[in-house]
């Protein structure tokens, strides 16, 4: 690979939303400036190859990109006259943007945070329907090919293209404005944000069907994501808590399952193969979040996460401390899930049959009624209270629930058992 | 700017053929504050669910198109720069807080039509 190609590659990767989130000011149509910052990251690499890598990749594609779209307005006066367009504040710097490239090459070291966080609320903005919020995130904000983004969905091609397209095509006629929400709205829209984030991280984490476990491009894309977001609103525990949270459960990546791709289940995993730098960042981060104010949703999940983690054994874990954590996490996220959860480290405190009797409480929640983990912990619970006939009606319950091979695997070996 | 349609939707509206002042008061008093906020462009009550007709190619039949728990209870317009000025403005609907919602709809075209007889 040449010096150009590398940088470029490098670019792609790491500026993609810088470039995109202050071209679709001026172009003010996501389709364009998607056209454009393709086309220039196209002409970089010719440009780069003949006179050199410039000091500031992110601005020579922005200052390029703005500057095919500015061409293409002028082109197209009357076909956008007709063209529903993205509502930009106008105070700020508009469509004379590249202009001035030298004045612009100085801003766009303090401008830069606010275009990015404009780009991903627009994308995740919740008048988008939840799936679509975490397409567009992929193709706008990470700049991941729609193929790539289809296959992580396990959808055709053309059903992700048309599933973009149409999510484009409210965001310009439903009049979403290309903003970062006031103050009032910032907390309820963030949440959106961190779901997508969280979205795209589990799905990646455990691929809901197909072989393998970990589709590692999703996970280091959400990855990315949430050190961009923490990075960009700094003072938000939440955000920070995300961060932690994946950088926990991603530490463990490596012993999640052996090399014939069966699930390896926490207690049996090899605790010296996890990323112990990752998860003494992420220890940091979560101490502060906790300092800093009362825990919301997802610094309590990564504090749960990390404690399970920083036991030297799993037979040496603090259970009745992560039964407090669960209580406080029901109470901020009173989620029919997070209860299951609990119940694990519940019957390590206070033994399985108290455990089992939380899990047949929750039996006829409906929204459980697909979940293969409620099984699952089921059978285990009446396996360790001897039940055996029982417990293997449940694992095969489970199993006739998971669409994840590795995890059809896992569940077969336990009924096997 | 930009017009919006707001349905209402509740479990059924308060505007019954002998409705009283009283009856309407929380939906009234919302009119006004839009009205008084400069973003109301028009608005219509409708009459409870038990007076709505249903038409279909093999059918006519008494009550809502959609049998739901929710009917649309009114309808209004009003105009926005965005969507997010249309949200804010359209939660403060009493239905929102009443169990019920509203359902914003950009408008593509429309308005009153100009008769000739006045």
């Amino acid at each position: 690979m040449t010096e150009a190609a590398a940088a470029l590659a490098d670019a792609h990767r790491r500026e993609w939303a810088i470039v995109l989130a202050a071209t679709v000011r001026v172009a003010r149509d996501l389709d364009l400036a998607e056209e454009c910052v393709q086309d220039a990251y196209a002409s970089a690499m010719t440009a780069w190859d003949k006179s050199g890598v410039p000091d500031n990749p992110a601005a020579w594609l922005t200052t390029a990109a703005k500057r095919r779209a500015i061409d293409a307005i002028r082109r197209d006066v009357v076909l956008r006259s007709r063209l529903p367009l993205l509502v930009v504040d106008d105070d700020e710097e508009g469509a004379g943007g590249a202009a001035g490239e030298g004045t612009h090459m100085e801003k766009l070291g303090e401008a830069v945070p606010d275009e990015r966080l404009r780009l991903i609320f627009v994308c995740c903005h919740p008048a988008v329907a939840q799936e679509a919020q975490a397409a567009l995130t992929l193709r706008l904000v990470c700049g991941l090919p729609v193929p790539d983004i289809a296959r992580a969905f396990l959808v055709t091609e053309p059903t992700m293209a048309a599933r973009i397209t149409r999510a484009k095509k409210k965001i310009a006629t439903a009049r979403i404005p290309y903003r970062v929400p006031r103050p009032a709205d910032l907390p309820e829209r963030l949440r959106a944000v961190l779901a997508v984030i969280h979205l795209l991280f589990t799905t990646g984490h455990t691929a809901p069907s197909g072989a393998a476990l970990v589709r590692a491009d999703l996970v280091d894309r959400a990855m990315h994501l949430a050190r961009m977001l923490s990075s960009l609103l700094p003072d938000d525990t939440e955000a920070r808590g995300l961060l932690a949270l994946l950088l926990v459960t991603d530490a463990r990546r490596a012993t999640r399952v052996d090399e014939d791709g069966r699930l390896i289940r926490l207690r049996d995993q090899d605790r010296s193969r996890w990323d112990r730098a990752a998860l003494a960042e992420a220890d940091a981060m979560i101490v502060s979040c906790l300092r800093a104010a009362p825990p919301g949703r997802y610094v309590l999940q990564a504090a749960i996460a990390s404690l399970y983690a920083d036991a030297p054994a799993y037979d040496q874990t603090d259970w009745p401390q992560l039964v407090l954590l669960y209580d406080r996490l029901l109470q901020v996220w009173p989620s029919p899930v997070v209860a299951l959860n609990r119940a694990i480290p519940l019957s390590m405190a206070a033994g399985p049959e108290a455990a089992l009797a939380e899990v047949e409480s929750l039996e006829g929640d409906e929204r459980l009624s697909g979940y293969q983990y409620l099984p699952a912990i089921k059978a285990e619970l009446l396996s360790r209270l001897g039940r055996t006939d029982e417990a293997a009606a449940a694992y095969r319950r489970a199993f006739d629930l998971a669409a994840n091979e590795a995890e059809r695997a896992f569940l077969a070996g336990q009924l096997s058992d | 700017m930009a017009q919006y349609a707001i349905l209402i939707y509740t479990h059924d509206s308060a505007h019954r053929p002998d409705a009283t002042p009283e009856d309407t008061a929380t939906c009234d008093e919302h009119a006004d504050e839009l009205t008084h906020g400069g973003s109301l462009v028009m608005a219509y009550a409708l009459t409870p669910r038990d007076m709505a007709t249903s038409v279909r190619a093999d059918a006519i039949t008494d009550g809502p198109f959609i049998d739901s728990k929710e009917v649309v209870a009114g309808f209004y317009v009003i105009e926005a720069p965005d969507l997010d000025a249309a949200i804010a403005i359209a939660r403060t609907n009493p239905a929102v807080r009443d169990g019920g919602g509203v359902e914003i709809r950009p408008v593509h075209g429309g308005g009153f039509v100009q008769r000739a007889d006045g």
